[in-house]
């Protein structure tokens, strides 16, 4: 092409890399973007979808699911597995097992939405840790519905004769897994 | 017997041996700490902090890489050329050290000064390129004998600009000696030769040719955006894929001594050495500090460049320098004989 | 091999390399381009590609057999993985055909819920497609402004769904949660957040004289040859081809929206590239107008309890981030499909690589790869 034209060429690329390169110093000078995880961390949003858990019912302080298996039939990956018994006088079924199979579960939610007494939601646990496969595969949800019904206990003394959880059956335990830490406070950035 | 090394006729190879000591530790330290330095910058291109683990602020980051690169293990594949292989990362970094010998750094602080330094420090900056070629060359892989192919051919490509382009500005300078070319730069930083050159007509053109020097200090240390031979190992090996642990580590200590030599020379050459931009504060310390704050804003800049942009193409590379860069330098170096003959 | 093969670029001319003067370089499942698992093997003759051969099929998880065995309900999940950068995309052609095929009527805001989220996809996918081809170009920085920006738009689908890349958020008949106010807040500040951020990708690199040489003029892909391989998406925009499914076959609410078809005739890489930046701001035009036009109202439909759809042969097509997706179920009366088909775009805009790689050098060639921003998972489904 004409001498011209390629010097015009040159000028113009040239210029367009001093563009470029006050763009990033822009860049440069800006503040960091990084949160450093783990002595900052983010706040999870309320829908964030950690593992599923059964629902502490503020009221009762016991859980709502009453072992209608709808969850365990809508779930893709066939992933938990419920049990309950009826107690005499009450008038459906209370859950006993509740084990949930988190190496499969894909966070989908269709359980949590066929479920017809909001008995199950997502928990917020982002930084689940486990040094063995046994901790997530069969992870037991009666059992850390036991530790938060703890916690409520201490700010809901129970009545005289209230109705207790109902207690695990005679079928052997599976290996349960232990209760998970608590996910840190957060702080936003 | 210490008043013969300290102020009699020894005192000479104390100074021979301070020098020595020093450079090496400039070296050394140089090429820790500008990985560091790297990938810091990187970071914070990309709004992001750049090791910050390893002691505070990252300042340990390039301790850990050290001793990872010395823990590994040297691997020799079979088969290579023994010697050569074995002497190619320790080649790499003698040219560095031998120019380093006669840039001014201050005043009275300079190795060895040398009336055609310039020309000393163009003659060991291009061995460089033959130890890269002489480490592909003995690894028995044919894509490293091909990038190393092609790293010659580009250092030769952009030779030619660069040397033009000195010639330029040893028109206005007159002289090879390096410290007299510092020493003519004295005043402010309007007499620096960047600058010098248009007000006082000689040559109006001189910051095209720091531009151009610029560039081609780029090609000649293989640094972005004319990476190739060590980028391009993502796809085909480069020139240094048979080295591992301590070897690789030694080239590239080779090419950050490199880029700083290439910058110690652009800093002497067109932003007036160890001059303190206001003409006073000049002498003794001072100038040491003023030539290493221009010299480490060159290497910033160097780095800038290397994460802004992307890679060129290897015949975008060679276009570059033999239609755009040698027509320009030549054009450089004829309006400033003429404007100089004539004025 | 020993029928030459034209060089094309800068110059030209010819190689016709003996077979036994040839070797074969494979670029192997895992590399560090950025693509995913996929092998070619490429005859080359010194630095020129003689001829290449791709192999795929390393990711194959049978995703159609997986909908043939599961009732309708139940696919869900998979559709976000099928493609993971847009996964809203595939998951609405999902849903939508299943809706077509049982008379399923969507509440008008879900509608247009969809769309808000069908387009912050595309832009998602854009920006990962674009920083992942410049990174392979060598331009490192790029990427992560890309990723802030994703950030931005991955933290709005996190609050209205709970997830980042696997969303499942669509159900027949709607979206499963409402979006509050703060989602819509959000997606209206995005907009000029983003606008200010593509000018900024235009200054720093669409005007970059280094990338401009690495991409004008290669890996040229005319519309015919386009036709031929079934290419679709920005792929073929580029070629000059004004084909969209979102006006060749208009679903949803995409007939209501204002927003151009951004073509270029050259149907080398700097086409592909400038269409999928004039895409981003075409989707950022659509989220506008969607986000003033967005009605009050339920998000769920009726749906039968179970779900089975009448016997037939139903398909439904989305314009993805890379091109035509189509789902098409073929239902004999019960509650899992007979026959799940899904058309990928990845698959067709993959095909022309072998003859449009011929006589290319090898880093032109990979930039050609990274024009045709491919998902691998979505060729091998």
């Amino acid at each position: 092409m004409s001498a011209v034209a390629a010097a015009k060429e040159v000028l113009l690329g040239f210029k367009s890399l001093l563009v470029g390169m006050r763009i990033t110093l822009g860049q440069f000078f800006s503040p960091k973007i990084t949160v450093q995880y783990p002595r900052e961390t983010l706040k999870m949003p309320e829908r964030f979808r950690g593992h599923i858990r059964l629902v502490l019912d503020p009221e009762t302080g016991a859980s709502r699911c009453t072992a209608c298996k709808l969850c365990e039939r809508a779930c893709p990956s066939e992933c938990i597995s419920v049990d309950g018994v009826k107690l005499e006088g009450a008038k459906t079924k209370s859950v006993t097992e509740y084990h949930l199979n988190f190496t499969t579960c894909s966070l989908c939610g269709l359980c949590v939405e066929a479920c017809p007494f909001d008995a199950i939601e997502f928990s917020k646990t982002y930084n689940a840790i486990g040094v063995s496969r046994s901790e997530f595969d069969n992870m037991d949800m009666v059992r850390q519905l036991a530790g938060r019904r703890e916690v409520w206990l201490q700010n809901h003394p129970l009545p005289p004769a209230a109705p207790a959880m109902p207690a695990a059956t005679a079928a052997p335990a599976k290996s349960a897994a232990p209760t998970l830490p608590p996910t840190p406070e957060t702080k936003t950035p | 017997m210490i008043e013969y090394f300290i102020s009699g006729p020894g005192s000479a190879y104390t100074r021979l041996v301070i020098y020595l000591v020093a450079f090496m530790a400039f070296v050394g330290l140089n090429a820790a700490y500008l990985v560091l330095a790297e990938r810091k910058g990187a970071g914070w291109f990309q709004r992001r902090p750049g090791p910050n683990e390893a002691g505070p602020a990252g300042i340990l980051q390039p301790i850990a890489d050290g001793i990872k690169l010395i823990a590994k293990q040297v691997f020799v594949p079979p088969g290579v050329d023994g010697i050569l292989f074995r002497l190619a990362p320790a080649l790499v970094l003698m040219p560095a050290f031998m120019c380093l010998a006669t840039i001014p750094y201050a005043e009275t602080i300079y190795g060895r000064n040398i009336n055609v330094g310039l020309l000393m420090v163009f003659s060991f900056g291009s061995i460089t390129v033959f130890c890269l070629m002489l480490g592909g060359w003995a690894s028995r892989n044919k894509y490293a004998v091909i990038s190393a192919a092609r790293v010659v051919s580009q250092n030769i490509a952009y030779e030619i600009p660069m040397l033009l382009v000195v010639l330029t500005v040893l028109m206005l300078t007159g002289t090879m000696d390096m410290q007299k070319i510092v020493q003519q730069q004295a005043g402010g930083f309007w007499n620096w030769n960047i600058l010098r050159g248009v007000w006082t007509l000689h040559n109006p053109l001189v910051p095209v040719t720091f531009v151009i020097f610029f560039i081609c200090m780029l090609a000649e240390t293989n640094r972005a955006p004319f990476d190739m031979a060590e980028a391009e190992s993502e796809l085909i090996a480069g020139a240094m894929t048979e080295y591992s642990g301590f070897s690789w580590g030694l080239f590239f200590m080779g090419e950050y001594a490199n880029i700083v030599v290439s910058c110690s020379v652009a800093t002497v050459l067109f932003l007036g050495g160890w001059q303190s931009p206001i003409g006073i504060l000049s002498g003794g310390a001072w100038g040491l500090i003023w030539f290493f704050l221009k010299l480490y804003l060159v290497i910033f800049t160097v780095i800038w460049v290397r994460w802004t942009f992307p890679r060129t193409q290897f015949y975008g590379l060679l276009n570059l320098s033999w239609k755009i860069l040698i027509p320009i330098s030549l054009g450089t170096l004829l309006l400033s004989s003429a404007l100089i003959k004539i004025l | 091999m020993s029928a030459p093969v034209e060089i094309r670029y800068n110059g030209g001319g010819t190689i016709a390399p003996p077979p036994e003067e040839t070797f074969v370089l494979n670029l192997g499942p895992q590399h560090p381009a950025a693509h995913g698992v996929l092998r070619i093997l490429m005859r080359m003759d010194g630095e020129y590609i003689a001829s290449s051969d791709i192999v795929i099929g390393y990711i194959h998880r049978m995703h159609e057999k997986m909908g043939e065995n599961r009732i309708y309900a139940k696919f869900l999940p998979n559709t976000s993985r099928i493609d993971y950068l847009a996964a809203m995309h595939y998951t609405h052609a999902y849903v939508g055909a299943v809706e077509r095929a049982a008379k399923i009527e969507v509440p008008l805001r879900a509608e247009y819920i969809r769309v808000i989220a069908d387009e912050l996809q595309r832009i998602a996918s854009h920006l990962v497609g674009w920083g992942a081809w410049i990174m392979d170009l060598g331009g490192l920085t790029p990427i992560l402004y890309a990723f802030e920006d994703r950030e931005r738009i991955l933290d709005l689908f996190e609050h209205i769904c709970g997830a980042r890349l696997t969303y499942c958020y669509y159900r027949f008949g709607g979206v499963c949660n409402d979006v509050d106010d703060e989602f819509l807040r959000g997606a209206r500040d995005f907009v000029p957040y983003m606008r200010g951020r593509l000018k900024m990708y235009r200054d720093l690199v669409t005007d970059n004289i280094i990338l401009r040489k690495r991409l004008e003029g290669i890996g040229i892909m005319d519309a015919e040859m386009c036709r031929r391989y079934g290419v679709t998406g920005p792929v073929l925009r580029g070629a000059g081809v004004a084909y969209d499914v979102r006006r060749a076959e208009p679903y949803s609410l995409y007939p209501k929206f204002q927003f151009d078809i951004p073509h270029f005739p050259q149907g080398d890489s700097m086409a592909r590239y400038l269409v999928r930046m004039e895409e981003m701001e075409q989707s950022l035009r659509i989220i506008e107008q969607a986000l003033d036009q967005i009605p009050a109202g339920p998000v769920m439909g009726k749906i039968p309890r179970v779900l089975k759809l009448p016997a037939g042969d139903y398909t439904y097509a989305v314009e993805a981030g890379r091109g035509r997706f189509m789902v098409r179920i073929v239902s004999d009366g019960k509650d899992t499909p007979w026959r799940l088909k899904l058309r990928t775009p990845c698959f067709g805009n993959l095909a022309p690589f072998e003859e449009a790689s011929k006589g290319m050098i090898l880093p032109d060639a990979l930039a050609l790869l990274g024009s045709l921003d491919l998902v691998i998972p979505d060729i091998d489904r």
